[in-house]
Protein backbone atom coordinates (compact mmCIF):
# COMPACT_ATOMS: atom_id res chain seq x y z
CA UNK A 1 0.00 0.00 0.00
CA UNK A 2 1.58 3.31 -1.08
CA UNK A 3 2.01 6.27 1.28
CA UNK A 4 -0.59 8.14 -0.09
CA UNK A 5 -3.78 5.93 0.36
CA UNK A 6 -2.07 4.74 4.29
CA UNK A 7 -2.75 8.33 4.90
CA UNK A 8 -6.06 8.64 3.19
CA UNK A 9 -7.15 5.30 5.77
CA UNK A 10 -5.68 7.31 8.68
CA UNK A 11 -7.68 10.29 8.20
CA UNK A 12 -10.75 8.05 7.37
CA UNK A 13 -10.41 6.46 10.66
CA UNK A 14 -10.01 10.10 12.31
CA UNK A 15 -12.88 11.47 11.10
CA UNK A 16 -15.14 8.44 12.12
CA UNK A 17 -14.02 8.15 15.22
CA UNK A 18 -14.71 11.82 15.65
CA UNK A 19 -18.37 11.36 14.35
CA UNK A 20 -19.41 8.08 16.52
CA UNK A 21 -18.28 10.42 19.39
CA UNK A 22 -20.40 13.03 18.13
CA UNK A 23 -23.48 10.38 17.60
CA UNK A 24 -23.14 8.81 20.89
CA UNK A 25 -22.34 11.85 23.00
CA UNK A 26 -25.86 12.67 23.66
CA UNK A 27 -26.51 9.69 25.21
CA UNK A 28 -23.47 9.83 26.82
CA UNK A 29 -24.19 12.96 28.83
CA UNK A 30 -27.74 12.02 29.17
CA UNK A 31 -26.45 8.87 31.08
CA UNK A 32 -23.89 11.11 32.82
CA UNK A 33 -26.49 13.58 34.12
CA UNK A 34 -28.88 10.81 35.03
CA UNK A 35 -26.70 9.80 38.13
CA UNK A 36 -26.13 13.22 39.60
CA UNK A 37 -27.65 15.20 41.99
CA UNK A 38 -30.34 18.40 40.58
CA UNK A 39 -27.18 21.04 42.17
CA UNK A 40 -24.55 19.29 40.31
CA UNK A 41 -26.15 19.25 36.94
CA UNK A 42 -26.99 22.80 36.81
CA UNK A 43 -23.23 23.88 38.06
CA UNK A 44 -21.69 21.83 35.47
CA UNK A 45 -23.88 19.39 33.09
CA UNK A 46 -20.36 18.05 31.83
CA UNK A 47 -18.57 16.90 34.64
CA UNK A 48 -18.14 13.29 35.80
CA UNK A 49 -20.93 12.75 38.84
CA UNK A 50 -18.77 13.38 42.20
CA UNK A 51 -21.71 11.40 43.93
CA UNK A 52 -23.59 9.00 42.33
CA UNK A 53 -27.34 8.44 43.19
CA UNK A 54 -29.56 6.11 41.90
CA UNK A 55 -32.32 7.59 43.36
CA UNK A 56 -33.04 9.61 39.98
CA UNK A 57 -34.01 6.65 38.78
CA UNK A 58 -36.11 5.30 41.67
CA UNK A 59 -38.16 8.12 41.51
CA UNK A 60 -38.49 7.40 37.65
CA UNK A 61 -39.37 4.01 37.12
CA UNK A 62 -42.24 5.09 39.76
CA UNK A 63 -43.25 8.37 38.10
CA UNK A 64 -43.66 7.61 34.84
CA UNK A 65 -45.33 4.38 35.40
CA UNK A 66 -42.06 2.21 33.60
CA UNK A 67 -43.13 -1.11 34.29
CA UNK A 68 -47.06 -0.40 33.25
CA UNK A 69 -45.86 1.07 30.04
CA UNK A 70 -43.02 -0.90 28.62
CA UNK A 71 -45.28 -3.74 29.09
CA UNK A 72 -48.40 -1.94 27.17
CA UNK A 73 -45.43 -1.35 24.49
CA UNK A 74 -44.44 -5.34 24.44
CA UNK A 75 -48.32 -6.16 24.38
CA UNK A 76 -49.31 -3.69 21.49
CA UNK A 77 -45.96 -4.26 19.32
CA UNK A 78 -46.04 -8.04 19.45
CA UNK A 79 -49.64 -8.54 18.62
CA UNK A 80 -49.22 -5.84 15.92
CA UNK A 81 -46.32 -7.40 14.07
CA UNK A 82 -47.25 -10.85 14.47
CA UNK A 83 -50.85 -10.21 13.34
CA UNK A 84 -49.03 -7.95 10.53
CA UNK A 85 -46.73 -10.76 9.47
CA UNK A 86 -49.87 -13.10 9.16
CA UNK A 87 -52.10 -10.89 7.63
CA UNK A 88 -49.54 -9.60 4.76
CA UNK A 89 -48.10 -12.70 4.13
CA UNK A 90 -50.96 -14.02 3.33
CA UNK A 91 -52.29 -11.48 0.69
CA UNK A 92 -48.88 -11.09 -0.48
CA UNK A 93 -49.59 -15.23 -1.53
CA UNK A 94 -52.84 -14.21 -3.31
CA UNK A 95 -51.53 -11.65 -4.61
CA UNK A 96 -48.65 -12.68 -6.25
CA UNK A 97 -49.96 -15.88 -7.44
CA UNK A 98 -53.31 -14.93 -8.44
CA UNK A 99 -52.36 -13.50 -12.32
CA UNK A 100 -56.11 -11.64 -13.13
CA UNK A 101 -56.57 -8.16 -13.35
CA UNK A 102 -58.10 -7.52 -10.06
CA UNK A 103 -55.12 -8.18 -8.45
CA UNK A 104 -53.22 -6.41 -9.93
CA UNK A 105 -55.51 -3.40 -9.50
CA UNK A 106 -55.45 -4.02 -5.24
CA UNK A 107 -51.41 -4.35 -5.46
CA UNK A 108 -51.61 -1.01 -7.06
CA UNK A 109 -53.62 0.56 -4.64
CA UNK A 110 -51.77 -0.58 -1.75
CA UNK A 111 -47.68 0.47 -3.07
CA UNK A 112 -49.89 3.93 -4.12
CA UNK A 113 -51.18 4.44 -0.72
CA UNK A 114 -47.52 4.57 1.00
CA UNK A 115 -47.44 8.03 -0.51
CA UNK A 116 -50.33 9.15 2.29
CA UNK A 117 -49.41 11.03 4.54
CA UNK A 118 -51.15 9.76 8.14
CA UNK A 119 -51.90 13.61 8.69
CA UNK A 120 -54.09 13.57 6.43
CA UNK A 121 -55.91 11.03 7.42
CA UNK A 122 -55.99 11.76 11.26
CA UNK A 123 -58.74 14.14 11.32
CA UNK A 124 -61.59 12.35 9.82
CA UNK A 125 -60.16 8.45 11.13
CA UNK A 126 -60.64 10.31 15.06
CA UNK A 127 -63.70 11.56 14.17
CA UNK A 128 -65.14 8.39 12.84
CA UNK A 129 -63.63 6.00 14.86
CA UNK A 130 -64.07 7.14 18.53
CA UNK A 131 -66.48 4.39 19.80
CA UNK A 132 -64.30 1.97 18.59
CA UNK A 133 -61.22 3.38 20.50
CA UNK A 134 -63.70 4.14 23.58
CA UNK A 135 -64.39 0.51 24.18
CA UNK A 136 -60.99 -0.74 23.81
CA UNK A 137 -58.19 1.33 22.70
CA UNK A 138 -55.43 -0.87 22.66
CA UNK A 139 -57.54 -3.34 20.31
CA UNK A 140 -58.12 -0.56 18.23
CA UNK A 141 -55.02 0.66 17.97
CA UNK A 142 -53.67 -2.48 17.26
CA UNK A 143 -56.34 -2.78 14.17
CA UNK A 144 -54.99 0.24 12.95
CA UNK A 145 -51.40 -0.71 12.73
CA UNK A 146 -52.42 -3.82 10.72
CA UNK A 147 -54.25 -1.23 8.51
CA UNK A 148 -51.50 0.81 8.04
CA UNK A 149 -49.02 -1.53 8.01
CA UNK A 150 -50.31 -3.75 5.62
CA UNK A 151 -49.30 -1.86 2.14
CA UNK A 152 -45.43 -2.54 3.32
CA UNK A 153 -45.39 -5.59 4.51
CA UNK A 154 -47.35 -6.60 1.30
CA UNK A 155 -45.53 -5.38 -1.07
CA UNK A 156 -41.98 -6.76 0.61
CA UNK A 157 -43.95 -10.21 0.76
CA UNK A 158 -44.92 -9.80 -2.84
CA UNK A 159 -41.44 -9.29 -4.25
CA UNK A 160 -40.13 -12.20 -1.85
CA UNK A 161 -43.06 -14.62 -3.24
CA UNK A 162 -42.36 -13.84 -6.91
CA UNK A 163 -39.21 -15.76 -6.71
CA UNK A 164 -40.56 -18.81 -5.29
CA UNK A 165 -40.80 -21.07 -8.12
CA UNK A 166 -45.03 -21.92 -8.83
CA UNK A 167 -43.72 -25.05 -8.71
CA UNK A 168 -43.27 -25.84 -5.33
CA UNK A 169 -46.99 -24.45 -4.62
CA UNK A 170 -48.01 -27.51 -7.38
CA UNK A 171 -46.17 -30.41 -6.41
CA UNK A 172 -48.06 -29.20 -3.06
CA UNK A 173 -51.07 -28.90 -4.72
CA UNK A 174 -50.70 -32.61 -6.80
CA UNK A 175 -49.78 -34.31 -3.44
CA UNK A 176 -53.55 -33.28 -2.15
CA UNK A 177 -52.63 -30.66 0.23
CA UNK A 178 -55.25 -27.17 0.66
CA UNK A 179 -54.18 -23.67 -0.24
CA UNK A 180 -53.85 -23.08 3.46
CA UNK A 181 -51.67 -26.27 4.21
CA UNK A 182 -49.69 -25.67 1.59
CA UNK A 183 -48.82 -22.10 2.12
CA UNK A 184 -48.13 -22.06 6.20
CA UNK A 185 -46.43 -25.57 5.89
CA UNK A 186 -44.37 -25.09 2.89
CA UNK A 187 -44.70 -21.58 0.95
CA UNK A 188 -44.40 -19.61 4.39
CA UNK A 189 -41.58 -21.24 6.49
CA UNK A 190 -39.00 -20.84 3.10
CA UNK A 191 -40.26 -16.59 3.53
CA UNK A 192 -37.61 -16.65 7.08
CA UNK A 193 -35.29 -14.29 5.57
CA UNK A 194 -38.04 -11.54 4.34
CA UNK A 195 -40.46 -12.02 7.66
CA UNK A 196 -37.24 -11.16 9.61
CA UNK A 197 -37.21 -7.65 7.48
CA UNK A 198 -40.93 -7.08 8.21
CA UNK A 199 -41.18 -7.97 11.77
CA UNK A 200 -38.21 -5.47 11.82
CA UNK A 201 -39.06 -2.86 10.23
CA UNK A 202 -42.45 -2.69 11.81
CA UNK A 203 -41.65 -3.13 15.24
CA UNK A 204 -39.29 -0.47 15.12
CA UNK A 205 -42.27 2.08 13.77
CA UNK A 206 -44.74 0.61 16.22
CA UNK A 207 -42.66 0.64 18.97
CA UNK A 208 -41.35 4.13 18.48
CA UNK A 209 -44.77 5.64 17.17
CA UNK A 210 -46.16 8.67 18.74
CA UNK A 211 -48.83 10.77 16.98
CA UNK A 212 -51.17 7.75 16.71
CA UNK A 213 -51.12 6.27 20.32
CA UNK A 214 -51.03 9.79 21.72
CA UNK A 215 -54.81 10.20 20.04
CA UNK A 216 -56.06 6.82 20.70
CA UNK A 217 -54.22 5.79 24.11
CA UNK A 218 -55.85 6.65 27.59
CA UNK A 219 -53.46 6.96 30.79
CA UNK A 220 -53.48 3.82 31.56
CA UNK A 221 -52.51 2.55 28.40
CA UNK A 222 -49.52 4.39 27.41
CA UNK A 223 -46.98 3.30 25.28
CA UNK A 224 -43.34 3.67 26.50
CA UNK A 225 -42.32 7.03 24.10
CA UNK A 226 -46.13 8.78 25.39
CA UNK A 227 -45.35 8.27 29.05
CA UNK A 228 -41.56 9.61 29.01
CA UNK A 229 -42.61 12.82 27.13
CA UNK A 230 -45.32 13.18 29.72
CA UNK A 231 -43.40 12.71 32.19
CA UNK A 232 -40.38 14.80 31.25
CA UNK A 233 -42.62 17.50 30.09
CA UNK A 234 -43.91 17.16 34.14
CA UNK A 235 -40.34 16.95 35.65
CA UNK A 236 -37.77 18.81 33.41
CA UNK A 237 -37.04 20.77 36.36
CA UNK A 238 -35.61 17.49 38.55
CA UNK A 239 -32.92 17.55 35.84
CA UNK A 240 -31.79 14.32 37.34
CA UNK A 241 -35.32 12.37 37.26
CA UNK A 242 -35.98 13.51 33.58
CA UNK A 243 -32.16 12.37 32.08
CA UNK A 244 -32.76 8.83 34.34
CA UNK A 245 -36.34 8.91 32.24
CA UNK A 246 -34.60 9.30 29.38
CA UNK A 247 -31.89 6.14 29.95
CA UNK A 248 -34.62 4.03 30.84
CA UNK A 249 -36.75 4.65 27.58
CA UNK A 250 -33.96 4.24 25.59
CA UNK A 251 -32.23 1.07 27.22
CA UNK A 252 -34.78 -1.72 26.06
CA UNK A 253 -34.55 -0.71 22.22
CA UNK A 254 -31.02 -0.78 22.43
CA UNK A 255 -30.40 -4.01 23.98
CA UNK A 256 -32.74 -5.24 21.76
CA UNK A 257 -30.81 -3.63 18.65
CA UNK A 258 -27.51 -5.26 20.39
CA UNK A 259 -28.82 -8.70 20.27
CA UNK A 260 -30.01 -8.36 17.21
CA UNK A 261 -27.90 -6.61 15.13
CA UNK A 262 -27.13 -8.14 12.18
CA UNK A 263 -31.03 -8.69 11.03
CA UNK A 264 -31.22 -4.65 12.14
CA UNK A 265 -28.86 -4.00 9.62
CA UNK A 266 -30.25 -6.71 6.88
CA UNK A 267 -33.82 -5.95 7.75
CA UNK A 268 -33.64 -2.61 6.76
CA UNK A 269 -30.96 -2.62 3.65
CA UNK A 270 -33.41 -4.90 2.14
CA UNK A 271 -36.86 -3.05 3.09
CA UNK A 272 -35.78 0.03 2.21
CA UNK A 273 -34.34 -0.82 -1.14
CA UNK A 274 -37.36 -2.92 -2.40
CA UNK B 1 -65.39 -25.97 -9.93
CA UNK B 2 -61.81 -23.79 -10.89
CA UNK B 3 -63.57 -20.67 -10.04
CA UNK B 4 -65.28 -21.88 -6.88
CA UNK B 5 -62.20 -22.66 -5.42
CA UNK B 6 -60.40 -19.10 -6.96
CA UNK B 7 -63.45 -17.55 -4.46
CA UNK B 8 -62.38 -19.53 -1.69
CA UNK B 9 -58.90 -19.22 -1.95
CA UNK B 10 -59.68 -15.16 -2.25
CA UNK B 11 -61.68 -15.45 1.32
CA UNK B 12 -58.95 -17.25 2.79
CA UNK B 13 -56.23 -15.14 1.91
CA UNK B 14 -56.75 -11.81 1.33
CA UNK B 15 -60.80 -10.81 2.69
CA UNK B 16 -59.67 -10.03 6.68
CA UNK B 17 -56.03 -8.08 5.63
CA UNK B 18 -58.10 -6.30 2.55
CA UNK B 19 -61.01 -5.43 5.15
CA UNK B 20 -58.98 -3.79 7.39
CA UNK B 21 -57.26 -1.72 5.38
CA UNK B 22 -60.05 -0.43 3.41
CA UNK B 23 -61.49 0.35 6.85
CA UNK B 24 -58.41 2.01 8.13
CA UNK B 25 -57.04 3.99 5.12
CA UNK B 26 -59.09 4.05 2.38
CA UNK B 27 -62.69 5.12 4.18
CA UNK B 28 -60.83 7.64 6.48
CA UNK B 29 -59.07 9.13 2.79
CA UNK B 30 -62.44 9.52 1.20
CA UNK B 31 -64.34 10.63 4.13
CA UNK B 32 -62.18 13.59 4.71
CA UNK B 33 -61.93 14.88 1.04
CA UNK B 34 -65.50 14.90 0.96
CA UNK B 35 -65.71 16.57 4.58
CA UNK B 36 -63.75 19.43 2.94
CA UNK B 37 -66.17 20.03 0.79
CA UNK B 38 -69.03 20.30 3.38
CA UNK B 39 -69.36 22.63 6.91
CA UNK B 40 -68.14 19.42 8.66
CA UNK B 41 -67.72 20.59 12.27
CA UNK B 42 -66.10 16.97 13.20
CA UNK B 43 -69.50 15.72 14.37
CA UNK B 44 -71.96 16.11 11.41
CA UNK B 45 -72.19 17.70 8.00
CA UNK B 46 -75.33 19.34 7.35
CA UNK B 47 -74.38 21.19 3.94
CA UNK B 48 -72.16 21.27 1.14
CA UNK B 49 -69.94 24.49 1.02
CA UNK B 50 -67.62 23.83 -2.29
CA UNK B 51 -64.52 25.28 -1.82
CA UNK B 52 -64.70 27.33 1.45
CA UNK B 53 -62.87 25.38 3.53
CA UNK B 54 -59.72 25.41 0.83
CA UNK B 55 -60.38 29.28 0.81
CA UNK B 56 -60.36 29.85 4.43
CA UNK B 57 -57.14 27.85 4.84
CA UNK B 58 -55.28 29.61 2.47
CA UNK B 59 -56.52 33.12 3.86
CA UNK B 60 -54.86 32.01 7.19
CA UNK B 61 -51.48 33.59 7.23
CA UNK B 62 -50.14 31.09 9.85
CA UNK B 63 -51.05 28.58 7.23
CA UNK B 64 -48.43 30.06 4.30
CA UNK B 65 -45.55 30.80 6.92
CA UNK B 66 -45.84 27.00 7.94
CA UNK B 67 -46.15 26.09 4.33
CA UNK B 68 -42.63 28.09 3.93
CA UNK B 69 -41.07 27.14 6.89
CA UNK B 70 -41.87 23.45 6.13
CA UNK B 71 -40.67 23.69 2.18
CA UNK B 72 -37.17 25.37 3.82
CA UNK B 73 -36.83 22.71 6.13
CA UNK B 74 -37.91 19.97 4.10
CA UNK B 75 -34.80 21.01 1.74
CA UNK B 76 -32.36 21.50 3.83
CA UNK B 77 -33.08 18.69 6.07
CA UNK B 78 -32.84 16.50 2.49
CA UNK B 79 -29.50 17.95 1.64
CA UNK B 80 -28.32 17.89 4.96
CA UNK B 81 -29.50 14.24 5.66
CA UNK B 82 -27.97 12.67 2.42
CA UNK B 83 -24.99 14.43 2.52
CA UNK B 84 -23.89 13.18 6.16
CA UNK B 85 -25.38 9.85 5.37
CA UNK B 86 -23.44 9.39 2.11
CA UNK B 87 -20.28 10.49 3.90
CA UNK B 88 -21.04 7.90 6.73
CA UNK B 89 -21.41 5.03 4.52
CA UNK B 90 -18.21 6.01 2.48
CA UNK B 91 -16.65 5.53 5.92
CA UNK B 92 -18.01 2.23 7.06
CA UNK B 93 -17.52 0.66 3.79
CA UNK B 94 -13.90 1.50 3.45
CA UNK B 95 -11.22 -1.07 4.65
CA UNK B 96 -10.81 0.41 8.36
CA UNK B 97 -11.10 -2.44 10.93
CA UNK B 98 -13.23 -0.23 13.08
CA UNK B 99 -16.09 0.04 10.58
CA UNK B 100 -18.58 -2.51 12.05
CA UNK B 101 -18.63 -0.93 15.61
CA UNK B 102 -18.64 2.94 13.82
CA UNK B 103 -21.14 1.57 11.53
CA UNK B 104 -23.31 0.87 15.14
CA UNK B 105 -22.47 4.23 16.47
CA UNK B 106 -23.85 5.72 13.17
CA UNK B 107 -27.32 4.11 13.40
CA UNK B 108 -28.21 4.14 17.30
CA UNK B 109 -29.92 7.46 17.20
CA UNK B 110 -32.18 5.71 14.37
CA UNK B 111 -33.27 3.42 17.11
CA UNK B 112 -35.03 5.78 18.91
CA UNK B 113 -38.62 7.45 18.20
CA UNK B 114 -38.05 11.44 17.78
CA UNK B 115 -39.92 11.99 21.14
CA UNK B 116 -37.11 10.98 22.81
CA UNK B 117 -34.40 11.91 20.57
CA UNK B 118 -36.11 15.73 20.74
CA UNK B 119 -36.24 15.72 24.63
CA UNK B 120 -32.71 15.34 24.49
CA UNK B 121 -32.02 17.59 22.39
CA UNK B 122 -33.94 19.79 23.98
CA UNK B 123 -31.96 19.29 27.11
CA UNK B 124 -28.57 19.76 25.41
CA UNK B 125 -29.87 22.85 23.92
CA UNK B 126 -31.72 24.19 26.68
CA UNK B 127 -29.55 23.96 29.86
CA UNK B 128 -26.35 21.89 28.96
CA UNK B 129 -24.88 24.09 26.53
CA UNK B 130 -26.41 27.17 27.74
CA UNK B 131 -24.60 26.19 31.08
CA UNK B 132 -21.15 25.37 29.28
CA UNK B 133 -21.60 28.39 27.64
CA UNK B 134 -21.70 30.96 30.42
CA UNK B 135 -19.15 28.99 32.26
CA UNK B 136 -16.50 29.54 29.35
CA UNK B 137 -17.75 32.75 27.76
CA UNK B 138 -19.16 30.85 24.53
CA UNK B 139 -21.18 33.74 22.93
CA UNK B 140 -22.45 31.25 20.39
CA UNK B 141 -24.65 29.30 23.04
CA UNK B 142 -25.20 31.33 26.04
CA UNK B 143 -28.93 32.60 24.81
CA UNK B 144 -31.09 29.01 24.00
CA UNK B 145 -30.83 27.98 20.55
CA UNK B 146 -34.53 27.20 20.83
CA UNK B 147 -35.61 31.12 21.52
CA UNK B 148 -34.78 32.15 18.32
CA UNK B 149 -36.78 31.26 15.08
CA UNK B 150 -33.73 30.95 12.87
CA UNK B 151 -31.22 29.01 15.43
CA UNK B 152 -34.17 26.98 16.54
CA UNK B 153 -34.54 25.98 12.36
CA UNK B 154 -31.08 24.69 12.86
CA UNK B 155 -31.64 22.89 15.60
CA UNK B 156 -34.21 20.79 14.31
CA UNK B 157 -31.78 20.26 11.19
CA UNK B 158 -29.17 18.97 13.47
CA UNK B 159 -31.28 16.65 15.25
CA UNK B 160 -33.08 15.68 12.27
CA UNK B 161 -29.95 14.41 10.55
CA UNK B 162 -28.61 13.36 13.84
CA UNK B 163 -31.32 11.42 13.83
CA UNK B 164 -31.89 9.72 10.09
CA UNK B 165 -28.50 9.95 8.78
CA UNK B 166 -27.89 6.21 10.19
CA UNK B 167 -30.47 5.32 8.05
CA UNK B 168 -30.17 6.71 5.20
CA UNK B 169 -26.62 5.42 5.91
CA UNK B 170 -27.91 1.65 5.39
CA UNK B 171 -29.32 2.60 1.54
CA UNK B 172 -25.91 3.61 0.61
CA UNK B 173 -24.58 1.08 2.09
CA UNK B 174 -26.42 -1.27 0.29
CA UNK B 175 -25.64 0.75 -3.11
CA UNK B 176 -22.18 1.17 -2.42
CA UNK B 177 -21.67 -2.72 -1.60
CA UNK B 178 -23.92 -3.92 -4.83
CA UNK B 179 -21.17 -2.44 -7.18
CA UNK B 180 -19.56 -4.92 -9.00
CA UNK B 181 -16.12 -5.15 -8.22
CA UNK B 182 -14.00 -6.23 -11.15
CA UNK B 183 -15.85 -2.44 -12.20
CA UNK B 184 -13.54 -1.24 -9.47
CA UNK B 185 -10.32 -3.08 -10.33
CA UNK B 186 -10.51 -1.83 -13.83
CA UNK B 187 -10.68 1.63 -12.58
CA UNK B 188 -7.72 0.81 -10.51
CA UNK B 189 -5.95 -0.34 -12.80
CA UNK B 190 -6.65 2.55 -15.03
CA UNK B 191 -5.20 4.98 -12.58
CA UNK B 192 -8.03 6.50 -11.43
CA UNK B 193 -7.98 8.15 -8.60
CA UNK B 194 -10.07 7.41 -5.65
CA UNK B 195 -12.02 11.05 -6.20
CA UNK B 196 -12.74 10.51 -9.42
CA UNK B 197 -13.63 6.59 -9.02
CA UNK B 198 -16.49 7.71 -6.52
CA UNK B 199 -17.81 10.97 -8.79
CA UNK B 200 -18.32 8.61 -12.11
CA UNK B 201 -18.11 5.42 -11.59
CA UNK B 202 -20.00 4.82 -7.49
CA UNK B 203 -22.13 7.46 -7.60
CA UNK B 204 -23.45 6.88 -11.12
CA UNK B 205 -23.66 2.87 -10.61
CA UNK B 206 -25.91 3.54 -7.11
CA UNK B 207 -27.97 6.18 -8.11
CA UNK B 208 -30.96 3.93 -7.21
CA UNK B 209 -29.71 4.29 -3.43
CA UNK B 210 -30.19 8.06 -3.91
CA UNK B 211 -33.38 7.74 -5.35
CA UNK B 212 -34.75 6.01 -2.78
CA UNK B 213 -32.82 7.79 0.09
CA UNK B 214 -33.93 11.16 -1.66
CA UNK B 215 -37.23 9.95 -1.35
CA UNK B 216 -37.65 8.42 2.09
CA UNK B 217 -36.36 11.77 3.36
CA UNK B 218 -38.09 13.93 1.39
CA UNK B 219 -41.36 12.21 2.88
CA UNK B 220 -39.97 11.70 6.18
CA UNK B 221 -39.92 15.74 6.04
CA UNK B 222 -43.08 16.50 5.26
CA UNK B 223 -44.21 14.40 8.07
CA UNK B 224 -41.79 15.45 11.15
CA UNK B 225 -43.64 15.80 13.58
CA UNK B 226 -42.32 13.69 16.93
CA UNK B 227 -38.99 15.94 16.88
CA UNK B 228 -40.88 18.99 16.41
CA UNK B 229 -43.08 18.98 19.07
CA UNK B 230 -40.62 17.67 21.91
CA UNK B 231 -37.55 19.95 20.63
CA UNK B 232 -39.30 23.38 19.48
CA UNK B 233 -42.97 22.61 20.55
CA UNK B 234 -43.12 25.22 17.56
CA UNK B 235 -42.34 27.63 20.16
CA UNK B 236 -41.10 30.84 20.01
CA UNK B 237 -44.78 32.18 18.83
CA UNK B 238 -45.50 29.06 16.37
CA UNK B 239 -42.87 30.78 14.27
CA UNK B 240 -41.42 26.62 14.20
CA UNK B 241 -44.52 24.90 13.08
CA UNK B 242 -44.06 22.12 10.65
CA UNK B 243 -47.58 21.19 8.90
CA UNK B 244 -47.59 18.49 10.36
CA UNK B 245 -48.38 20.31 14.09
CA UNK B 246 -49.88 23.17 12.13
CA UNK B 247 -52.67 20.64 11.11
CA UNK B 248 -52.89 19.07 14.41
CA UNK B 249 -52.73 22.13 16.61
CA UNK B 250 -55.72 23.83 14.10
CA UNK B 251 -58.40 20.55 14.15
CA UNK B 252 -57.30 19.14 17.63
CA UNK B 253 -56.62 22.55 19.94
CA UNK B 254 -58.50 24.68 18.06
CA UNK B 255 -61.25 22.50 17.14
CA UNK B 256 -61.36 23.91 13.10
CA UNK B 257 -61.89 20.75 11.29
CA UNK B 258 -62.87 22.19 7.94
CA UNK B 259 -59.61 23.84 7.77
CA UNK B 260 -57.38 21.33 9.26
CA UNK B 261 -58.36 18.58 7.07
CA UNK B 262 -58.74 21.13 3.88
CA UNK B 263 -54.73 21.67 5.18
CA UNK B 264 -54.25 18.02 5.37
CA UNK B 265 -55.16 17.17 1.90
CA UNK B 266 -52.94 19.99 0.57
CA UNK B 267 -50.28 18.18 2.48
CA UNK B 268 -51.11 14.88 1.06
CA UNK B 269 -51.08 17.03 -2.66
CA UNK B 270 -48.02 18.65 -2.43
CA UNK B 271 -46.37 15.31 -0.55
CA UNK B 272 -47.51 13.42 -3.27
CA UNK B 273 -46.66 15.89 -6.39
CA UNK B 274 -43.12 16.23 -4.60
CA UNK B 275 -41.99 12.75 -4.75
CA UNK B 276 -43.61 12.22 -8.27
CA UNK B 277 -41.61 15.15 -9.32
CA UNK B 278 -38.06 14.14 -7.17
CA UNK B 279 -38.44 10.12 -8.37
CA UNK B 280 -38.82 11.45 -11.62
CA UNK B 281 -35.84 13.41 -11.77
CA UNK B 282 -33.75 10.61 -9.93
CA UNK B 283 -34.81 8.06 -11.94
CA UNK B 284 -33.44 9.81 -15.09
CA UNK B 285 -29.56 9.78 -13.14
CA UNK B 286 -30.01 5.65 -12.61
CA UNK B 287 -27.58 3.40 -15.13
CA UNK B 288 -29.44 0.61 -16.76
CA UNK B 289 -27.13 -2.45 -16.16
Amino acid sequence: MSSRAHLGKRITFFVGVILAFAYVFPFFLVFVNSLKLKYDILKNPLSIPTTITWDNFQQALEKMNFYRSLTNSIIITVLSVSLLIFFSSMLAYYLARTKKKHTKYIFLILVTSMIVPFQALMIPFMARFAPFVSWNNRGALIFFYIGFGTALSTFLYHGFISNIPTEIDEAASIDGASDLVAFWKIIFPMMRPITATVAIINALWIWNDFLLPRLVLTDESQTLPLSTYLFYGQYSIEYGQAMAGLVLAVIPIVIFYLVLQKQFISGISQGAVK
Amino acid sequence: MMSKRTAKKFLQFSFLPLAIFTIVLIVPFVNGVYYTFTDWDGFEATKLVGFDNYVKSFQDPTFWATLRFTGLFVVVSMVAVNAVAFGLALIVTSKLRSRNILRTFFFVPNLIGGVVLGVIWQFIFNSALVSIANKYDWELFKESWLNDTNKAFWALIIVTVWQSSGYMMIVYITGLISIEQDVLEASQIDGASPVRTLLTIKIPLMAQAFTIALFLTLRGGFMAYDVNLALTGGGPFRETELISMHIFQDAFANGNFGTGQSKAVVMFIVVALAALFQVTISKRYEVQR
